[in-house]
């Protein structure tokens, strides 16, 4: 067999994540390779359900069925960003639904859409654990908080300027920027 | 009364997630003491004699969880659950990001106080910068030799893994975890055999909440009397009560347990824009609500919170203000489970589809009459049927709502409110 992909994109991460269990669980590395799965082929396609399904030697349904069952993989095209805008009950008390048309504006996108320009991918997501500083979002899984129609304006800017600055950053691979210890 | 931080000493220790700081104020310290000075047995009589017990919901005695895992030595798990998923909840994210060494610490003396070898950190698939930054911290302990084989000169090693989630709710119950940990659908077990016994790939597991392993250093360093002074008889220690919606100042607050809610209230700066409380929903999305008056009397411990009917669970205290739509919070809390629950079993898969459906109605102004009975066959059809407690959970919110708040339904399927025929009444009267 060729190697796959996700084999020759990230082959010490694939290594390093089988690694992180015990020899013949393998299987259990199943979440971490869908990741990065997802970073190398751009989304979960059905060649990278099939190389997932190799590499760890399980059942290409069983791969499937795990990639439909968690929130986070996502198996149609989306933008550049993903935004998980969270419209749980402690947000929507505290002015999230509210906020959603500015939202909606300053991505260009409605939920469950992606912008024209292929940038942002809009999603309204259960609740993030950050209730504290509603509205928030994620955008590629990086937290802002304490969101206002200037705020998201500016948070739009920076991300479109990332956008021109660099190559992609995968959805999956981690946020855009490194942040470990944000505010 | 003086702030007394047990698992959020990081508010008053800056930088608490780095391993020198952590260090510097007594850190590793207890893990050392336990490895080279400890029996297992002892370091699991100290924690069940300090009263611990869980605090991600269902407040089971620590020590207790402990002890069933048998003694004989074979290949053992300690998994820390840091799924932290339910609305509302956001205390392990902050001891995640800010106090992450402390439920490390708490988790390696687990494992050796079971006889394990390998700690798991599960952590919600959200929670990436959390991740990234835990590897960290794991290869700063192995570099300073504080994980790894052979510790401090003795036979026992011990190594810690971080794993991720991926995004669903479910595995936040601990069988669910433990198979999705197994790269398997994260939907739960049937019970028995309960984790201590086959749990990770057979194996005998204890699986702990981030918090819940983040009280264990302090209570070696302390003592269990130390402990014990803190908190009431039956639920010794503090809380961190994740407080939100409706108040000026939402944040975590730590208080020992049996501290009334009013003050916890208070702390949060009270309900927002000066207006009152009309409910309090204790436990994030899946505890009953509980009315403002009962609320305001009752302490933040698990005895007292179920003397109201309602539950402690995670301390996820939502408040709701006069303003609120009860049938807006109980039609958002059911989207919630539509969407979390596994597919597993039929009555919470099939029933909370119909009461999103209904309450999709109910919210957009085609509440029709009859929409009452069908929401309360509905919960009928679910309660006591489910394979795991999601599906109970989901019937928290709307059977309390329309049990304390029927003017809010009644509001939304267009039948006369007893304001409204008042009203009427007064008008055709010439009032």
């Amino acid at each position: 067999m060729t190697t796959g992909l996700l084999q020759r994109t990230f082959p010490t991460e694939v290594a390093a994540a089988i690694d992180n269990y015990p020899p013949g669980r393998q299987a259990s590395a199943v979440l971490p390779l869908l990741y990065l799965a997802q970073a190398a082929y751009g989304r979960v396609t059905a060649d990278a359900v099939v190389e997932v399904a190799t590499l760890l030697e399980i059942d290409e349904t069983r791969v499937r069925g795990i990639v439909g069952f968690y929130s986070l993989f996502k198996e149609e095209p989306h933008g550049r960003f993903v935004v998980h805008y969270c419209t749980d009950l402690p947000c929507m008390l505290r002015g999230a639904g509210e906020l959603l048309p500015d939202v909606c504006r300053a991505f260009g996108a409605e939920p469950g859409q992606t912008s024209e320009d292929g940038l942002f991918s809009l999603e309204e997501a259960m609740c993030l654990a950050a209730c504290d500083r509603a509205p928030m979002m994620q955008v590629n899984l990086e937290y802002f908080h304490d969101l206002s129609p200037e705020r998201l304006d500016e948070i739009v800017a920076d991300l479109r300027a990332k956008a021109a600055a660099g190559p992609a950053a995968p959805f999956g691979l981690g946020p855009p920027s490194e942040i470990v210890r944000p505010d | 009364m003086p702030r007394q931080h047990v698992v959020l000493r990081n508010r008053e220790i800056p930088d608490l997630d780095k391993l020198e700081v952590y260090r510097a104020h007594g850190g590793y310290r207890q893990w050392q003491r336990a490895v080279t000075e400890m029996q297992p047995g002892e370091v699991i009589d100290l924690v069940k004699a300090a009263g611990l017990r869980g605090r991600g919901g269902a407040g089971f005695p620590t020590g207790l969880k402990w002890s069933f895992v048998p003694g004989a030595p074979g290949e053992k798990y300690v998994v820390v659950n840091n799924d932290e998923s339910e609305p509302g909840t956001f205390k392990d994210h902050e001891i995640t990001l800010r106090n992450p060494h402390q439920f490390m610490e708490g988790a390696m003396i687990a494992a050796y106080a079971i006889g394990a070898q390998t700690v798991y950190v599960y952590c919600r698939g959200e929670f990436w910068q959390e991740m990234t930054h835990l590897r960290r911290c794991v290869e700063d302990l192995r570099a300073a030799g504080l994980v790894g084989e052979r510790l401090f000169g003795t036979d026992y090693s011990c190594e810690v893994r971080v794993s991720p989630g991926a995004g669903a709710y479910i595995c936040g119950e601990e069988t669910a975890l433990l198979n999705s940990l197994e790269g398997e659908l994260g939907q739960p077990r049937l019970k028995p055999p309960f984790p201590a016994v086959a749990g990770l790939y057979a194996k005998p597991t204890v699986v702990n909440n981030t918090e819940t392993l983040a009280n264990v250093p302090l209570i070696l360093e302390h003592g269990a009397d130390w402990y014990r002074a803190i908190g009431t008889e039956k639920s010794p220690g503090t809380k961190v009560i994740s407080v939100s919606g409706h108040v000026e100042r939402p944040d975590n607050y730590e208080v020992p347990l049996g501290t009334p809610f009013r003050e916890v209230l208070e702390m949060a700066g009270g309900v927002w824009q000066g207006r009152s409380m009309k409910a309090l929903m204790p436990a994030g999305a899946s505890a009953p609500l509980i009315p403002a008056d009962v609320a305001m009397g009752m302490d933040c411990d698990w005895e007292s919170v179920a003397t109201t009917g309602s539950l402690l669970g995670s301390a996820s205290f939502i408040v709701l203000d006069e303003t609120t739509d009860m049938v807006e919070v109980a039609a958002r809390t059911t989207r919630f489970f539509q969407h979390e629950s596994c597919g597993k079993c039929s009555p919470c898969r099939e029933g909370t589809w119909w009461l999103k459906k209904i309450y999709g109605r109910l919210t957009e102004g085609q509440g029709r009459p009859e929409d009452l009975a069908i929401l309360s066959d509905v919960v009928g059809q679910i309660d006591g049927k489910c394979f795991c407690p999601l599906g109970e959970f989901a019937l928290s919110a709307p059977r309390s709502s329309m049990a304390l708040f029927e003017q809010d339904y009644r509001r939304a399927v267009g039948a006369p409110t007893a304001a409204g025929a008042a009203q009427a009444t007064a008008v055709e009267a010439g009032v």
